[in-house]
């Protein structure tokens, strides 16, 4: 097969060579992509434009650029990797034209997100563009500033949008205030800037201005307690009248959706007021009238005025409202329940989950339909439904509701079952008064639903049958019957065989029985069938097939007669390919044969299981589930609460390292010396299972800068052991820690984080030189060459702060090695998320040619996660160690070479 | 706020996708996946909502075409499908008519579009005249520029010649 669409593709490539040049038009393009039949042919396709597009990228074509850019976005979208165009992207936006820009920023909002380190290297051009005269360049650079912007860009740029804000052109306004709510989203501290200009733009005119403004403010109050304060106090009059505007507003072609003018202003405004409302009752009493307006007029035939009436009724239960206003929001949601648009329903059911802490009365009289929507066509419907009942169920109500819920399980969507029946499980585990109705409900589900059924479900029941002595002859006789009629319950078949082989007498005896029961005749023998059948049926499953050999043997005891026949049943099972029962089988089998004596006091009844101490242990089991899923959002990467940029730069590497930390046992204690206190506690909790101590984070390793710092590194973990044992340079306590992370000397660490931190230090001082405490001192280091082309030379002087031994300050001097001068020479570099970097203005932005003269410049380098690169910058290294680690690209823009020459060095 | 934008046509064949928080690339085609598999196979006289994740997907099937956005649960979900209508109109005019077609050889105008009705995941403008304005506006920027770009290689190949 790979051979056969090996040579097919290589003839389509062959073919390819000929008729598709980098030259074909995206048209074309798509047309070939869809003219494939089949997926090789496909990748084909797309392999041999990647390729062309990539020649094109080398050889510079400016002209054929925004096309390539096109047909990437379109190869990016059938989901081939395209990460080699990110710079095409960057070169695009600084480009002068209009189309150029406008496909450069598309390319950039689909190809990159805010973790590419390239994004970085846009902010410039950001910059400038949103500095441009027109207002359209303006309107791109807002918008992708506003879908991918980073944490550091949000900072950067932040000021150029608050001025944008206050453009004349409604367009930029509109744009910047939705840009404005990613910034704050992403470094909250930026609301305070915002929050008088968010509310100046309510008293504007342009609907798309207000809706932008209007969501600005929203975001606002969810960012700052204060901004929340302040949009209370200004902007609240403001905002009833542009709910009263639009809502008496005649009809207004532009903005109307069936009849109803701008529902999307509508809602807005309305969320608004439910956040400002909340908790306050001057506000609330300010909103009540018109509210009161909305919810009455608004026409509910059609969606847009059922969006309406649904955000209103939100708010309305949200604010403190006049008991008056909340019977009118009931009423509507009442109306909702009963339509037969199942979207209208659905909604209605969610609110009803949110009134329900508001008012559970009113609630409890739609239980009936709710009920009735728990067994719904519609699985999203029903398990709206299904929450709602949950959250309805209490003492008065629990019989009847179980009752309907059970009665539903025999005939639900087998999808459907597995969430129906835990909820019934809890319902009946959290509301049962009474053992035996619990024992019937459980046994009901059993028998519908067995396989649905949790172990953990099973074995509380277990728990609560071996305390209750007089209901065990019920229980087993009710089992019993159950296991002839539902046989294939996975569940069931357990608690059931579990039961026969404890109270097997009691089956048999009609020993307990209670007042109505039917008594049923049940032969010994008929006992062993109904295990022996269960035991053919489910040999599958190993723990059935297992109790159902304990039960076996335990009634080889109970009914003596019947021991030869187990025997048999047992014996069957000498050879069965899963240990665990082969060996069951073996044991057994001698303990019937040659233990007579022994075999009934062994096979005694289970003594009675502790209640109390099983329903502890299995709600910290719970709880620990519970929390395990609550830390894992945070934790787990790609989720859509991604530690995303840095929100604030001194979490945000912490969260990072917590992360690291999760993940690998293997965490260094060197990045742990510049963090506080909880997180070196964190770090030693792990320090316990981890070995080395001085690794660095080795799940980047994809990142070749990780790459980097580790090879630059590793010498220190062979230094490690090393250093443990000079007892000169090591302070005691962390030679104590050190030497025992693996015991528990966590107290005294977190008693001594300073200490620690020389350590670290002293660790890798100990390392490069050999002298600990003067390795910090030492300030500067001779000068290094970090780039020379036959164009251009950089080179850096580099010291070390004295009193702040993270913090390196470089002194870069470029020279220009050509004949022409460079005009407008800027120096821009990245570097990765740990390291903060200062550019101090540069000496001038003209390069004499000829090496006459040159611009200097200064940076400073602060290293979050000091110990590691920090050291690295240490004149033994090379050169290009440096130029990697400080670097990501230069980017060096001439005015020359316009935006052409990127070095990546 | 919307979290993603997509646009998957009834074979699962994705037509446009936008992000406004940040997905890895793996992630992206796994939520598309999952997306698929859950809208695609829903009957026509069900709801428009889905539970995904603790966030709610809300589709609308237009022609052979499924508009899907990914809100949080607070949000609206009936207003959220008046926006993808309030989407499809817009480009229904803009086309003239649109069909799956358009949006394939022209999904970079779709994307024009979307980002003149989206930011950061939160509505721009309710006037669909107002938008289409802008795009057209824009598209005559686009035009102008490459008219000039013709002529002047128009000249430079006359003199040359």
């Amino acid at each position: 097969m790979d051979t056969v669409e090996k040579i097919v593709e290589d003839f389509a490539s062959d073919i390819a060579m000929s008729s598709f040049s980098s030259g074909t038009r995206l048209r074309d393009m798509i047309r070939a992509i869809r003219a494939c039949k089949t997926a090789a042919e496909e990748r084909a396709v797309v392999r041999r434009e990647c390729a062309a597009i990539r020649t094109a990228i080398s050889e510079n074509e400016p002209a054929l650029r925004h096309r390539n850019m096109a047909k990437l976005m379109f190869i990016h979208m059938l989901g081939y990797p395209t990460h080699f165009a990110h710079m095409e992207c960057l070169k695009l936006i600084a480009a002068a034209g209009y189309p150029e820009k406008r496909v450069g920023y598309l390319g950039l909002m689909l190809l990159l997100d805010e973790r590419q380190e390239v994004l970085m290297l846009v902010t410039n051009s950001l910059k400038q563009d949103l500095n441009h005269p027109n207002q359209f360049i303006v309107g791109l650079a807002l918008c992708a500033l506003g879908n991918i912007c980073s944490a550091e860009m949000a900072r950067d740029l932040s000021p150029e949008v608050e001025r944008l804000m206050r453009s004349r052109e409604v367009n930029t306004k509109k744009k910047a205030a939705l840009c404005s709510i990613r910034i704050v989203r992403k470094v909250p501290d930026l609301a305070e800037n915002f929050m008088a200009l968010a509310a100046s733009l309510l008293k504007e005119k342009h609907h798309g201005v207000l809706i932008s403004a209007i969501q600005l403010c929203t975001e606002l109050c969810k960012a700052s307690k204060d901004a929340l304060e302040y949009l209370r106090k200004n902007c609240i009059e403001g905002l009833v009248r542009i709910l009263r505007d639009v809502s008496n507003s005649s009809y207004a072609p532009e903005y109307d959706v069936s009849g109803i003018a701008d529902p999307f202003l509508h809602i807005r405004v309305l969320k608004l007021m439910r956040i400002l409302g909340q908790g306050d009752a001057d506000c609330s009493e300010y909103m009540n009238d018109i509210l009161a307006q909305v919810a009455t007029k608004t026409d509910s035939n059609k969606n847009a005025g059922n969006a309406i009436l649904y955000e209103c009724v939100q708010t309305i239960m949200g604010i403190e409202a006049t008991s008056g206003l909340r019977v009118l929001a009931i009423n509507i949601l009442g109306r909702f329940l009963s339509n037969r648009d199942n979207n209208i329903r659905y909604v209605a059911l969610n609110m009803l989950m949110r009134a329900i802490a508001v008012d559970a009365l009113a609630v409890q009289r739609h239980r009936t339909t709710i009920l009735e929507c728990v067994k719904d066509a519609d699985a999203s419907i029903r398990k709206r439904a299904l929450e709602l009942v949950f959250l309805l169920v209490n003492d008065t109500n629990v019989k009847p509701l179980t009752k309907e819920l059970i009665d539903y399980l025999s005939i639900a969507d087998p999808d459907f079952k597995g969430d129906l029946t835990s909820k019934i499980c809890s319902i009946v585990e959290k509301f049962s008064q009474e053992k035996l109705w619990y024992l019937d409900q459980m046994f009901k589900v059993l028998s519908l639903a067995g396989n649905h059924v949790k172990d953990d479900v099973c074995h509380a029941l277990i728990v609560v049958l071996s305390n209750a002595s007089e209901l065990q002859g019920y229980s087993v006789r009710s089992l019993y019957k159950a296991l002839q009629a539902y046989g294939k319950q996975g569940s069931l078949v357990r608690v059931a065989v579990w039961c026969i082989g404890e109270y097997g007498e009691m089956l048999v005896n009609n020993v307990g029985m209670l007042d109505g029961e039917e008594k049923i005749t049940v032969t010994e023998s008929d006992a062993v069938d109904a295990v022996e059948i269960a035991l053919n049926r489910h040999s599958a499953d190993a723990t059935t097939g297992a109790m159902c050999l304990v039960a076996l043997l335990k009634l080889s005891s109970r009914f003596p007669s019947t021991s030869e026949r187990v025997k048999q049943i047992v014996a069957r099972n000498k050879e069965n390919a899963v240990l665990e029962l082969q060996q069951r089988s073996i044991e057994f089998s001698s303990i019937i044969q040659r233990h007579q004596s022994i075999r009934s006091s062994l096979l005694e009844r289970m003594p009675v299981l502790d209640e109390a101490s099983y329903l502890v242990k299995r709600a910290t089991a719970t709880q620990a589930t519970i929390s395990a899923n609550k830390h894992a959002p945070t934790v787990a990467p790609g989720g859509l609460k991604l530690p995303n940029g840095v929100a604030k730069p001194t979490s945000a590497p912490l969260a990072d390292l917590l992360d690291l930390s999760s993940d690998d046992a293997p965490a260094s204690t060197t990045t742990s010396t510049t963090t506080p206190n909880d997180f070196l506690q964190d770090l030693l909790g792990i320090g316990g299972v981890s070995t080395s101590t001085a690794g660095v984070p080795s799940t980047a390793s994809t990142d070749i800068l990780m790459d980097l710092l580790s090879i630059g590194s590793s010498p220190l973990q062979n230094g490690t052991p090393g250093q443990e044992s000079k007892p000169v340079h090591a302070v005691p306590e962390a030679i104590d820690l050190l030497g025992s992370l693996s015991s528990t000397t966590s107290v005294s660490a977190e008693t001594k984080p300073t200490r620690l931190v020389s350590q670290g230090m002293d660790l890798l001082d100990g390392l490069s030189s050999s002298t600990s405490v003067s390795g910090l001192e030492k300030t500067v280091h001779p000068s290094i060459t970090a780039f020379q082309s036959t164009t251009l030379k950089i080179t850096f002087d580099l010291k070390r702060q004295p009193g702040n031994p993270r913090e390196t300050t470089i002194h870069a001097t470029f020279t220009n090695l050509t004949s022409s001068t460079y005009t407008d020479f800027i120096f821009q570099a990245a570097v990765p998320k740990f390291i903060q970097l200062k550019l101090d203005p540069a000496s001038g932005n003209t390069v004499p040619a000829n090496g006459n003269g040159s611009v200097t410049q200064g940076l400073s380098v602060t290293n979050n996660q000091q110990g590691q690169v920090y050291e690295d910058l240490h004149p033994l290294v090379p050169p290009f160690y440096l130029a990697s680690i400080v670097y990501l690209f230069y980017w060096l823009e001439f005015n020359l070479l316009p935006y052409d020459v990127v070095y990546n060095c | 706020m919307i979290h993603f934008v997509l646009l998957i046509s009834r074979q699962g064949k994705v037509r446009l996708t936008k992000w406004y928080t940040p997905y890895p690339q793996k992630q992206r085609s796994k939520v598309i996946k999952e997306i698929s598999s859950l809208v695609l196979t829903r009957g026509p006289k069900l709801c428009n909502f889905v539970d995904w994740q603790g966030y709610r997907v809300v589709y609308k099937r237009y022609a052979s075409l499924y508009f899907c956005m990914c809100i949080d649960p607070a949000d609206n979900e009936l207003e959220t499908l008046q926006i993808i209508h309030h989407y499809v109109e817009i480009l229904d005019r803009y086309f003239g008519n649109v069909c799956e077609l358009d949006l394939i050889f022209n999904f970079h105008k779709a994307y024009f579009i979307l980002d003149e009705i989206l930011i950061a995941g939160e509505l721009q403008e309710s006037n669909k005249k107002a938008v289409l304005r802008l795009v057209t506006t824009q598209d005559a920027l686009v035009e102008a520029a490459k008219e000039e770009a013709s002529s002047l290689s128009n000249i430079i190949a006359q003199a040359t010649k």
